[in-house]
């Protein structure tokens, strides 16, 4: 620290703070933005739901409850559906590390046939919507124009208008659906997973529905013809890029232009002095 | 020397200057000054200051005809493009080839015209008088003899006549631009306070354009957009018309009284089942849309400055500069059992205009 101190009048020292302060912020930034893997959807079958009993007891009714009942810590889930308990806990979210108001996607510890088997077991329980099948998400056919309008209506308020998701309030965000399988995307629509509404199929159909994930899909594919996505988030990092990275340059090359000369200054009419 | 006291001592000298020494500006011509010469490693940081210029100013050449090969190279749109080639994709590749060449080229050679000011040019301070304010009493005088003589040979001042019509026929002209702000109207008369939603009028979903039953709403914690039905391609009244449908568990929606037309009512009626309420999606602040919808907390925010409206209790404004409630429509079922407006807004949606109240 003491030779930080020594040189803080060195005439670098200005920009190595400066520039300092810009990686600092920028990775930082970095840091909370990270990128998550891709968990797969499981097959259906109907023939597990005992296998999925005993899964439920030993990972699951600690905080739900033994008979999925709820606890004063976790919702009910009889009648939360298959589809549901797929979303959960394919995307990792369940079982949750930690109690709170939102939980973020992470790697899955779990195949998708126990996932499937705790699927069926909830199920058992009474009602909810079943994990949709690869005809029910098969984007082939789709009218990716029409999605982009359901999208853009219903979706991008809290998703983005690409997907790269977005801030709620208190703190709560609405996630990226880069790394949703179509599956997670139809089940999440499905079933208004945590803060987020339910689109049942009356009110966006199941073909609607796959117009809407064959826009996501679709989008993430697209080039950019500006050159950067900055992560598509629209107006924050773009605004972020423009403040700290096209401001700061303009403040370097601002310091560069000023910076006193070494050599010293003739004052017109001095030389005869 | 005194009045610069931040100046370094040492003797005077100029980087990389050939002597003599350099002659200000305004310096009067004095006696032969004496040779000027630079120390040896001041002469050859110059050389090495005058090599960067140049790589510099090659390097902005470079740059710059690489613009051009760039712009000639690249082919853009979907016409002239080969067969099969994403038109996005090249138009990605040549704003990236146009801009990044465009920018090093100006970046180099600025930064080498810096350089060059810096370290080449000696260091020279030059003060300029400024002039006096008023012109010299001769030009003065002549200014006015000549604006007389014109005067008198334009004869403007012996011919009223001439002077008084010459008046008239500007007179018009100047008032026009005064007559042309009325192409600022029409006034919006009762526009701002009414939106095309009305009793029986059928609420569609955005896109799908159908309409819809309590059936197809029935799971608590929905939301849907919708819109008034036959109004999909009317930009002007989707402005104000967009709505969206909140689907409540029972009992978890109580939305207040309201004073319409001076009687207290309870827009609890206006909900379906008490568990289906509709709110504008237009933002009482600016306009902008309203959709981030928590089913959790029941919170609408608005993304644009986080206006935040409580769903459950009538929209009441619970955060962020909003200064009002979302309005309610109204909701009814028709005869087939489709949802439709019981009527129009009963107060103006969107944001505050003067003679609101």
């Amino acid at each position: 620290v003491s030779s930080i101190i020594a040189r803080r009048r060195h005439p670098a020292a200005g920009y190595a703070a400066l520039a300092g302060g810009l990686v600092a912020v920028g990775v930082g930034y970095t840091a909370l933005t990270g990128g998550f893997a891709s968990a797969s959807a499981p097959a259906q079958s109907t023939t597990q739901t005992a296998a999925g009993h005993s899964l439920f007891i030993a990972t699951c009714a600690s905080c739900h409850g033994l008979d999925a009942q709820g606890t004063s810590v976790a919702p009910s889930l009889i009648g939360a559906g298959a589809a549901a308990v797929d979303f959960q806990m394919s995307t990792g979210r369940m079982p949750a590390k930690e109690l709170g108001a939102e939980n973020d996607r992470k790697p899955t510890d779990f195949t998708p046939s126990q996932i499937y088997a705790i699927a069926s077991y909830i199920s058992s329980l009474g009602g909810g919507p079943a994990v949709p099948d690869a005809s029910q998400v098969s984007t082939s056919g789709a009218n990716t124009a029409l999605g982009e309008e359901l999208y853009s209506g219903n979706c991008a308020a809290c998703h983005g208008f690409a997907g790269a998701g977005g801030a709620l309030t208190y703190g709560k965000t609405a996630p990226s659906l880069n790394a949703s399988t179509p599956t997670q995307i139809y089940e999440a629509m499905l079933t208004g997973p945590e803060a987020m509404p339910v689109f049942g199929d009356g009110t966006i159909t199941p073909a609607e529905k796959k117009d809407i994930i064959a826009y996501i899909t679709d989008t993430r594919s697209e080039a950019n013809p500006g050159g950067f996505s900055l992560g598509r988030t629209g107006t924050v990092t773009e605004g972020l890029l423009a403040w700290l990275g096209g401001l700061g340059f303009l403040i370097l090359v601002a310091m560069w232009l000023t910076a006193k000369r070494r050599d010293p200054i003739i004052h017109a009419g001095e030389e005869q002095l | 020397m005194s009045e610069f006291p931040e100046e370094p001592p040492g003797p005077r000298r100029v980087v990389g200057t050939p002597s003599p020494a350099p002659r200000s500006v305004d310096a009067p011509a004095g006696p032969e000054e004496p040779p000027f010469s630079a120390e040896p490693s001041m002469a050859e940081h110059a050389k090495n200051a005058e090599r960067i210029v140049a790589a510099l100013f090659i390097l902005a050449f470079l740059a710059g005809c690489g613009f051009i090969a760039a712009y000639v190279g690249l082919e853009v749109g979907q016409a002239t493009l080969p067969k099969g080639a994403n038109a996005v994709v090249a138009a990605l590749r040549s704003n990236v080839a146009l801009g990044s060449s465009l920018a090093v080229a100006l970046l180099a050679l600025g930064t080498g015209s810096m350089i060059w000011v810096r370290h080449l040019t000696p260091n020279i301070e030059i003060e300029e008088e400024r002039h006096d304010m008023p012109s010299a009493p001769a030009d003065r005088a002549a200014f006015q003899r000549t604006f007389a003589e014109g005067a008198a040979i334009s004869q403007i001042t012996k011919r009223p006549l001439v002077r008084r019509t010459m008046l008239l026929a500007t007179a018009p002209l100047a008032l026009a631009p005064l007559v042309l702000l009325r192409d600022l109207g029409p006034l919006p008369q009762t526009d701002l306070r009414h939106t095309v939603w009305r009793k029986g009028l059928r609420a569609v979903t955005l896109g799908g354009l159908r309409p819809l039953t309590l059936a197809d709403i029935s799971t608590p914690g929905s939301l849907i957009t919708v819109i008034p039905e036959g109004y999909q391609d009317d930009q002007d009244a989707l402005a104000k018309a967009g709505v969206i449908l909140i689907k409540f568990e029972p009992g978890q929606l109580n939305v207040p009284t309201r004073v319409v037309g001076g009687v207290t009512v309870s827009t609890q009626n206006w909900t379906l089942e008490n568990t289906l309420v509709a709110y504008s999606k237009i933002c009482t602040h600016v306009g902008c849309p309203v959709a981030l919808y928590e089913q959790t907390t029941h919170h609408i925010l608005c993304p644009c400055h986080q206006s935040t409206f409580d769903a459950s209790t009538g929209a009441t404004v619970i955060f962020g500069p909003a200064p009002r409630p979302l309005p309610q429509l109204p909701l009814a079922l028709d005869s087939s059992g489709y949802i439709v407006a019981a009527s129009d807004f009963t107060q103006p949606v969107g944001p505050s205009f003067w003679e609101r109240g």
